[in-house]
């Protein structure tokens, strides 16, 4: 069916590439229009990341890494898996607000922060590819259940929700191609997917902090808790409510034309999110300091470590916990993005403190990523950012499609 | 979009049962009680001749280790090509003590439980063992030995996990581990685990004073098949101390007890935010019904 309505779409409209593809214009002046800085920047970094990444399948990972016995883990976990997945949890939390919470008002956010979270899980995957050293073998987890893992757990809720944002996106996917049957099937099976993406949700952002809980001599006691696991999954709503308003704040500048024309109140929507951001932080925070007592780690304040544990928990937790209650309240939006963009950066921090700064903090020689990797992690970030354009200037995402309107919710 | 009530149970019951079939209950590895195959090593008779080397690189096709005695003027670790080495400290009176690592074979050990595919797996003889087909890399078994056994083949573009096997191949034939047959002093004794425990502690108390009281390996991380009584502290004889006394699978145990929780709870749970949400926005959208005129519905 897909392929005769495709077959139709493309009898129907000649110029489906011109048209589709290439916004309108033709090949020359497409390729013209991608003449821009921003490109230029962006072909560099994929120019040399790339030949990288393949080096990387050749050569092997002691080649372009730092990894070493005592640092197995490194920057494609600690920051493209870890960070990347934390980030992305802005499709489920915004997506449960829509659809489950019947909070309709935040219905514009819902397709971008479903489309970061499918971007950004891919590309957590791809790095997760290049940094396993078998990576042909992760077929292996469908046949062999190492049910007492942490990182089995991880393995599969991934690759489930990773499918569940795939279903999701093909809503303005098929809007983009006008196939308007298959669009109200998926449209219709939106709720029960969006349930599936908070319970896959729920259960891998927290085993992404249990992966943890077997190394209690390796994470220093100031990060080590027993319930490392709730943290993660509160940082990780954290992480979705902050990420969605930086993006929409930074999408809405840089897709004037996207947007133009529309009544969404993004600066009101900003400080609906600021005020929960406000609430789950304020509770992280708490947490945190719980978990300090809880693990008698009073002691390693005092140390370099301490001093790093604060700047993380004070700087990066409790100032944007208050940026957000004192912008939402009154009614500050750009004090809401400030904390916003600290909001995203405290998760950032944490994943890389915890898999990377306080990891076998007790090891005489320390990891420091290698060139190769940090560039990798940028690259992936930056296809990301290319495909997430790519599809914003075709499809349906920050804008609707007029010939679909009435089918929204 | 409508879903009537029938039809919010319908999504509820489908999802709910998705999630139950995709469930699996998280079951530790079991330890074959606590009376697999052991070693003890006993550091005050080891005399360093590092003969234990030589047989287990012979054993496992391994490079041959450095000839001259001098490397134990450094500390030394296992690594991708070296299953076992022979650390060298000194007392305070100057007598030497030497030290021999390898795999512990932890009763319950953190790498199997760690390992995502059982690529390493507690073989119920007691060896721990690792099986590179299976492998996928991810070097969670690493980051999970407490004792930083495992090491990996960075250098290659097909890399393996590479560890002490404990000779399983040779143990059923009835073999004793490579190591142990050679080693001339009677530093290391392979047995039933219990009897080399109760070997080691009569050893502590008939010699009074001359042990550290405690075995290590008796209780470290669940309990371990290679047990270690010694003179020094093993610290100063490149073993890791810090190692919990808890089993390493039981530390994560109680948080993988709550997919299946998650999973039978949160769908209905979530359906009945949204048919209570629904109902709230049927009232005000009846109540406002005039007011609105963009697309609603
Ligand atoms: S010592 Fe380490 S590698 Fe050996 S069985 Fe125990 S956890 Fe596994
Ligand atoms: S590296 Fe291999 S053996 Fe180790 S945990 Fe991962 S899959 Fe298992």
């Amino acid at each position: 069916m897909a392929s005769a309505q495709a077959g139709a779409a493309l009898a129907a409209h000649p110029s489906f590439v011109r048209e589709k593809i290439l916004l309108g214009m033709s090949v020359r002046e497409y390729v013209r229009s991608c003449c821009t800085p921003a490109n230029a920047i962006a072909a560099a970094i994929l120019v040399v990341g790339v030949p990288i990444l393949v080096y990387r399948f050749i050569a092997g990972l002691g080649a372009t890494t730092a990894l070493s016995q005592t640092a197995p883990w490194g920057l494609w976990i600690g920051f493209d898996m870890m960070t990347g997945i934390a980030l992305a949890a802005g499709g489920f939390t915004i997506g449960a607000t829509v659809q489950l919470f019947g909070l309709k008002a935040y219905h514009p956010i819902e397709r971008p922060a479903i489309l970061t979270a499918f971007l950004g899980y891919v590309m957590a995957v791809i790095g997760l590819l290049a940094d396993l050293g078998r990576p042909w073998n992760i077929v292996m987890a469908i046949f062999n259940y190492g049910t007492a893992s942490a990182l089995f757990e991880v393995a599969w809720c991934v690759m489930c929700y990773t499918t569940v944002l795939l279903l999701e996106f093909t809503v303005p996917v098929f809007e983009w191609l006008g196939w308007k049957k298959l669009h109200s099937v998926m449209r219709k099976a939106l709720i029960g997917l969006t349930v599936l993406s908070v319970m896959f949700s729920t259960m891998h952002q927290s085993a992404l902090g249990s992966l943890f809980l077997l190394a209690p001599t390796k994470l220093h006691p100031l990060w080590y808790t027993p319930y490392i696991f709730v943290f993660f999954f509160i940082s990780a709503i954290i992480a979705g409510i902050s990420m969605v308003i930086v993006e929409s704040m930074l999408s809405h500048r840089a897709f004037h034309a996207q947007v133009a024309g529309q009544h969404v109140d993004v600066d009101k929507l900003t400080l609906g999110l600021g005020k929960a951001g406000a609430l789950v932080m304020f509770a992280y925070f708490f947490l945190k300091l719980q978990g300090v007592i809880d693990g008698h780690a009073w002691g390693y304040l005092a140390t370099g470590y301490g001093a790093w544990f604060l700047v993380e928990i004070v700087g990066f937790v409790l100032v944007p916990a208050l940026l957000y209650a004192y912008g939402s309240r009154n009614g500050n939006v750009k004090l809401v993005r400030a904390a916003a963009v600290m909001g995203v950066l405290s998760i950032i921090l944490n994943r890389l403190n915890v898999s990377i700064v306080a990891f076998n903090w007790n090891q005489p020689v320390r990891y420091v990523p290698s060139a190769s990797e940090v560039i990798v992690s940028i690259t992936l970030v930056t296809i990301g950012v290319l495909a997430f354009r790519w599809i914003v200037n075709r499809m349906p995402i920050l804008r609707e499609d007029p010939s679909f309107a009435e089918g929204q919710h | 979009m409508r879903i009537g009530r029938r039809g919010f149970f319908k999504i509820a019951a489908v999802t709910a049962g998705a999630a139950g079939a995709a469930s699996a209950s998280a079951a530790l590895p079991h330890a074959e009680g606590t009376d697999g195959p052991g070693v003890l090593v006993d550091t005050t008779l080891c005399v360093g001749c590092r003969a234990c080397e030589a047989a287990c690189a012979e054993k496992n096709a391994l490079p041959a280790p450095p000839a001259s005695d001098d490397v134990m003027r450094e500390r030394r670790d296992t690594a991708p090509q070296v299953f076992t080495v022979v650390n060298r400290a000194e007392k305070d009176d100057g007598t030497v003590r030497f030290a021999k690592k390898q795999c512990m074979h932890c009763i319950a050990p953190g790498c199997a439980s760690a390992c995502p595919v059982r690529a390493m797996n507690k073989t119920a003889e007691g060896p721990v063992v690792y099986d590179a087909s299976k492998c996928m890399g991810c070097r969670y078994c690493m980051i999970a030995c407490p004792f930083d056994v495992p090491k990996y083949e960075y250098d290659s573009w097909k890399p393996r996990v590479r560890k002490c096997s404990f000779c399983a191949d040779r143990q059923a034939k009835g073999l004793k581990p490579a190591c142990t047959e050679v080693c001339p002093s009677g530093a290391l004794t392979f047995g039933r685990r219990s009897e080399l425990l109760e070997l080691a502690k009569t050893r502590i108390y008939t010699n009074p004073g001359k042990y550290v009281s405690h075995v290590y390996g008796e209780h470290e991380a669940g309990g371990t098949s290679w047990l270690y009584i010694t003179d020094v502290d093993l610290e100063k004889l490149a073993l890791r101390t810090d190692v919990p006394e808890r089993d390493i699978p039981s530390l994560v145990s109680g948080a993988l007890g709550a997919p299946p929780f998650v999973m039978t709870l949160w769908p209905p749970l979530l359906m009945g935010l949204y048919a209570f949400s629904r109902r709230r926005d049927t009232v005000e959208g009846d109540a406002q019904e005039n007011g609105k005129e963009d697309r609603h519905g």
